[in-house]
């Protein structure tokens, strides 16, 4: 027995294969590679199989996480992906794009003197091992109701509403704005770091259990929330993000060559401008590119921009190091692949040319203060540290707020002061008789797995609606 | 759905007719709101204003000139068709008021977009005088129907072919001098918006202009619509795309127009449809 712990202390975590960053950093495909069922096996061995697991405290919708590692150790994969969907309906997903080093594998106790069970890529193995084995049981659905609920936005907090609730027997009609579903997932998180396919597979999955898509429907203005209850909704479940762009109100930011990440995003991974002329959208393509901000948002540009040819590619952040918010493995790829970071400086203008393109970029140099309210080191500029910095794209991803769209036509959903819905944390209900909402709409831009949490728990709560009343 | 059910040709082909059927955009739509259209799944999101609804049929009716790859794919497309995609009503509706007296002014399409509009001025009850610009008589369009709307309708040509030989704003000039005008709506290429909002400032008189920047979502998400009016920037599929004349920086407008021109060429040479 003491031996055996001994031997599992010393098998190093799994290295994930991966696309070499000089061949990948000019390609759309996936970066990392997927583990073989060896290397799951190996690394689902490292996996101590807590009594009190503290990786479950760190998953936002407490995933059975010993229980779906011991079912890949017995090499039942099938059974695995049985265990992740108790709690999460979209693991092939969330492996790949949770923040696991501040959530499951943060708290990992073999993490304390080594690196952590790596709980994110063994989420993402076994979904990916089901989905291509095509052997997967579709779960059973309860006998109908009769109730119809229509779940607005196709994010993935609206697609896990969409599901339980399909389960649970209730009709389910999906509004989406856009013409193809999954939000976030497919027109913001690019193709090399979640392929399409995915979202696909798991949208047609729904549309299997008997979920009815809407595409092409913006709520608000098709459609209104009010016109959908008194059309014999039911329920309706607000799920639209964070889709309005933030930008810095700078001098010179509607020059040609500046744009936000929103449109760059979905110029490129919504519409396939990476593809033109085959795909009809086009999307710039700068030579020296700067990124402003550094969450994941900013390396998902950073490393598109290089991808579509640029010679070089700053990520340019007003703190330092530490405190950029993207996940760890997003800041490694994206340096590993050429990407520079410039820190502690900010962006004061944009000079053009008389065309209005994009020529450059005035900066300042900061330094770090006192903690504000967040806690983090406020930066401060440096005195007549101003330069030059020459660019001939510059990316604005600073953040995204509340699109009041939906909200401005039906006054009775309550908004905070940012323009948010409010809604009770516990069951997602807004001031408004019938109606929920959750993720980024109402937290403002987060995570995925938060926005699921955010569904599921909405879901149940229409489920007690709908069979006891609000 | 989406189903082309009626296509015409106007100004020998340069300018085509597309009625849609898209019962949820009709039931809704109002004058100056504009829809949304994609050909293909591979095709561009392309922004233009319905020119009519049918709400009885729920069909929609979009007039586009023919200047690129996107609006050449739809003009290739026959009755009984269908496009991909298309999404609306965006846009806000035009704020119809009795202003007593009251000037359209039309250029190119703008006269299909100004069309609703002047007759929903009409109906509220004001005296409506329209003024249509083209470069000569064969490329005009909507005569017809322009005149069953307005009470007084002038028709100016670049090359005087038909009506006055001149520009709209020659025209416009005139009418000012002479007439107690309250509003203008002018819908056009920019550079008539911008010289007949440079015309009406001079007089003081209210002047609305519909702007047709780059879009690609319609609802508010991409910011790539921007346009600066008054010094602030308002994104014209939700803030507009009419906005006060008075206040609209053209010349960015105009730069902001040409951001995609290689790309454009580009596209339309590899193009099979023309
Ligand atoms: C580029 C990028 C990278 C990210 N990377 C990560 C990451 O690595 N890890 C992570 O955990 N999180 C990441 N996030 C954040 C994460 O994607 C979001 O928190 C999550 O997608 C929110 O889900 P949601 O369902 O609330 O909304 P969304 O995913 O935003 O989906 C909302 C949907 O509603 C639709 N919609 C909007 N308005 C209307 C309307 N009026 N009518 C009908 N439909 C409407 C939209 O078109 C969209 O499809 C990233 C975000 C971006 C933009
Ligand atoms: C709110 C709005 C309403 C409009 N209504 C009409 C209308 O009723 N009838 C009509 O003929 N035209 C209208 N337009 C203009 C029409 O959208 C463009 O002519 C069309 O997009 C050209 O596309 P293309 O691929 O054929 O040409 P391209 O070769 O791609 O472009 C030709 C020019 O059109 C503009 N353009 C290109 N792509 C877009 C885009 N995605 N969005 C907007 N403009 C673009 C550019 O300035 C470009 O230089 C409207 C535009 C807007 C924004
Ligand atoms: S859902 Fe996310 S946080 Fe939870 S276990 Fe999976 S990867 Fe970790
Ligand atoms: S904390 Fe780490 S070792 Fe313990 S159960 Fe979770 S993954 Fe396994
Ligand atoms: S077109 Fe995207 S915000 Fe207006």
């Amino acid at each position: 027995m003491a031996e055996k712990k001994v031997k599992k202390e010393k098998t190093p975590r799994v290295k994930m294969p991966e696309q070499a960053p000089d061949v990948r950093n000019r390609n759309f495909e996936e970066v990392p590679l997927g583990l073989t069922p060896e290397m799951a096996q190996m690394e689902a061995a490292r996996c101590l199989q807590c009594k009190k697991p503290a990786c479950v405290e760190g998953c936002p919708v407490s995933v059975n996480i010993p229980g779906f590692i011991r079912k890949i150790v017995d090499g039942d994969f099938a059974g695995a992906t049985a265990t992740l969907w108790e709690k999460n309906a979209l693991p092939a997903v969330c492996g790949r794009v949770c923040p696991q080093e501040i959530q499951c594998e943060g708290r990992c106790i073999v993490g304390k003197k080594g690196e952590p069970v790596a709980i994110g890529y063994l989420e993402r193995f076994a979904a990916d091992y089901a989905r291509k084995s095509g052997n997967v049981a579709l779960p059973a659905v309860a006998e109908k109701t009769g109730k119809k609920v229509a779940v607005v936005g196709s994010g993935p907090s609206g697609l896990t509403v969409a599901g339980d609730l399909i389960l649970k027997g209730h009709d389910v009609t999906i509004f989406e704005a856009f013409h193809k579903t999954g939000g976030v997932l497919v027109y913001g998180i690019p193709e090399f770091r979640l392929p399409k396919d995915i979202v696909g597979s798991e949208v047609a999955t729904l549309e299997q259990l008997g979920v009815k898509i809407e595409t092409n429907n913006v709520v608000g203005t098709t459609v209104t929330v009010d016109e959908l209850l008194e059309e014999g909704y039911d329920a309706v479940y607000v799920g639209v993000g964070a889709g309005l762009p933030r930008f810095m109100n700078l001098p010179g930011e509607n020059l040609i060559g500046v744009f936000s990440a929103n449109e760059y995003l979905t110029r490129t991974n919504l519409m396939k401008a990476y593809l033109f002329p085959k795909y009809d959208t086009p999307v710039a393509k700068g030579k020296n590119v700067v990124i402003l901000g550094a969450g994941n948002v900013a390396m998902d540009s950073a490393r598109t921009a290089m991808r579509l040819g640029a010679e070089s590619v700053k990520v340019v952040y007003r703190r330092s190091r530490e405190e950029m918010p993207a996940r760890a493995e997003e800041l490694h790829h994206a340096e590993e692949e050429g990407i520079e970071f410039v820190l502690l400086t900010n962006p004061v203008q944009f000079f053009g040319d008389e065309s209005g393109r994009l020529t450059g970029m005035e900066c300042l140099k900061m330094e770090l203060g006192e903690p504000d309210a967040s806690g983090r080191r406020r930066p401060l500029p440096i005195e007549g540290s101003e330069y030059k910095m020459d660019c001939d794209l510059v990316v604005v991803s600073v953040g995204a707020k509340a699109n009041p769209l939906l909200t401005n036509a039906t006054p009775e959903i309550g908004l905070n002061q940012w323009g948010n819905i409010i809604a009770d944390p516990a069951t997602g209900k807004t001031t408004k008789k019938g109606v929920w909402a959750g993720g980024d709409i109402v937290t403002g831009m987060a995570t995925v797995i938060l926005a699921m949490g955010a569904g599921r728990e909405a879901a149940d709560s229409i489920h007690n609606y709908l069979t006891l009343g609000w | 759905m989406f189903k082309i059910v009626q296509r015409e040709e106007m100004a020998q082909g340069t300018i085509v007719l597309n009625e849609i059927e898209a019962p949820r955009i009709a039931a809704k739509a109002k004058p100056g709101q504009f829809v949304i259209l994609q050909a293909n799944e591979t095709g561009e999101r392309i922004p233009l204003t319905m020119a009519d609804v049918d709400t009885e049929k729920g069909t929609i009716t979009i007039i586009y000139m023919i200047v690129g790859k996107s609006t050449s794919l739809f003009g290739s497309m026959a009755v009984g068709q269908e496009y991909y995609a298309v999404i609306g009503p965006l846009g806000k509706a035009t704020h119809l008021e009795k202003k007593g007296k009251v000037v359209c002014v039309g250029g190119g399409t703008g006269i299909a977009v100004l069309h609703p509009i002047t007759r929903g001025l009409k109906e509220v009850g004001n005296e409506v005088i329209t003024i249509l610009g083209s470069r000569n008589k064969d490329l005009l369009i909507m005569e017809e129907k322009m005149a069953k709307v307005s009470d007084t309708l002038h028709i100016c040509t670049d090359d005087g072919s038909q009506g006055h030989h001149g520009f709209v704003t020659d025209v416009l000039k005139d009418v000012l001098e002479k007439e107690d005008i309250g509003l203008v709506v002018a819908i056009g290429p920019v550079p008539m918006m911008k010289f007949v909002s440079m015309i009406t400032k001079e007089k003081n008189v209210e002047t609305l202009v519909s702007l047709n920047p780059i879009m690609v979502d319609g609802t508010g998400m991409c910011g790539g619509c921007r346009v600066s009016v008054g010094g602030e920037t308002k994104f014209a599929c939700v803030d507009g795309p009419e906005f006060d004349g008075h206040n609209v920086d053209y010349d960015e407008l105009s730069k902001r127009l040409q951001a995609y021109q290689t790309e454009e060429k580009i596209s339309m040479d590899a193009c099979q449809c023309k």
